[in-house]
């Protein structure tokens, strides 16, 4: 496996991510700076936790004042969906993936990254999962500390629709599959189903436990009515 | 102090969170419903996350669903993924500025 190629792969797979999050993350900036953290506060908690709805619920309890306790229970709830993510990817990774490499590559398993890794046909290799990481954290980090210094650095008509970026993304990325297989398509549409009664109706529901509950429903259901053959595994 | 206390809070548990699973699980699964069920997790968690969101993703329902309209129809058409997603938000600038100069 060459890992330079793999490497740049990566790269290459991580532009929209790096491009999404860099806008994500310039509300993030915002948002803490308002909150009463500095910028390079704001910057450490982007580049340390490397997450959207962890870290504004976070910045939130500590504006709030609120304890330790509640700080640790909240991004567990928060969060835990990566753990669901991590245990799926465990299940594609190269052999080249050691001890090592697992403990540094965790650090950059969030939705988005974990949606181009397992959209991915090859076996997940580190280089591939470094160089995404790479451009997105970047995207993450530099995003914050433009949000929190310059505030209004963009106008609203250029910052506003790059919200949709990442949302494209997944669209890309859920469709074709969508279109090949029923399988698939029942899947996707049952949790948008329940994502939309979620946040509609049972709205006391948290976004990334609601998040959870959706992706877990939905997947054992098509589980159920359509089990993989091994053949059909190698090909998520 | 306490600041970098409460910082350091949020990081470890959401470390721990990515880490352990991915780290420490290490032998295939065989039982045919749960590889199934991890098969289908990645479409469903991104379906779950996109509906209904992408629509208040922009600020204004029209433009985001203009450019969610343009997202489905170059994923149908199985452009790459920054194709897609580039085009999402230049369909939804594009409208914006439309609407404001209307």
């Amino acid at each position: 496996m060459d890992r330079k190629k793999e490497f740049m792969g990566g790269l290459a797979s991580g532009v929209p991510i790096g491009l999404g999050y860099l806008s994500v993350s310039f509300g993030f900036g915002i948002k803490a700076v308002g909150a009463g953290l500095s910028p390079l506060t704001a910057s450490v908690i982007s580049l340390t936790n490397l997450t959207s709805a962890g870290q504004a619920a976070g910045v939130d309890i500590i504006a709030a004042g609120g304890t330790l306790i509640e700080m640790i229970l909240v991004q567990l709830m928060i969060n835990l969906r990566y753990s669901l993510m991590g245990l799926s990817l465990s299940q594609k990774l190269d052999k080249s993936f050691t001890a090592a490499h697992r403990l540094a590559a965790s650090y950059g398993i969030t939705d988005e990254i974990f949606a181009v890794c397992s959209a991915r046909r090859e076996k997940l290799t580190p280089a591939f999962m470094y160089g995404v990481i790479l451009i997105s954290t970047l995207g993450w980090v530099s995003g914050t500390v433009m949000g929190a210094a310059a505030g209004q650095l963009l106008p609203a008509a250029v910052s506003a629709p790059m919200g949709i970026v990442l949302y494209g993304m997944f669209l890309a990325i859920i469709v074709p599959p969508s279109k090949k297989e029923k399988s698939v398509l029942f899947v996707v549409i049952t949790a948008a189903v329940l994502s939309v009664i979620l946040r509609y109706i049972l709205t006391f529901i948290s976004e990334g436990f609601a998040i959870m509950i959706c992706a877990a429903a939905a997947s054992a259901a098509g589980a159920a009515l359509f089990p993989v053959s091994d053949s059909e595994e190698g090909g998520e | 102090m306490t600041l970098a206390l409460y910082i350091a809070a949020m990081a470890g548990v959401t470390y721990l969170i990515r880490m352990l699973p991915f780290t420490f699980f290490r032998k295939k699964i065989k039982s045919r419903y749960i590889r199934s069920f991890l098969h289908y997790i990645p479409y469903a968690v991104l379906s779950a996350m996109t509906i209904p969101a992408i629509f208040y993703s922009t600020g204004s329902s029209v433009t985001a669903i203009v450019g969610t309209g343009a997202a489905l129809v170059l994923a149908f058409l199985e452009m790459p993924l920054i194709v897609v997603a580039l085009a999402a938000s230049a369909a939804a600038f594009i409208v914006g500025l439309i609407m404001t100069h209307i």
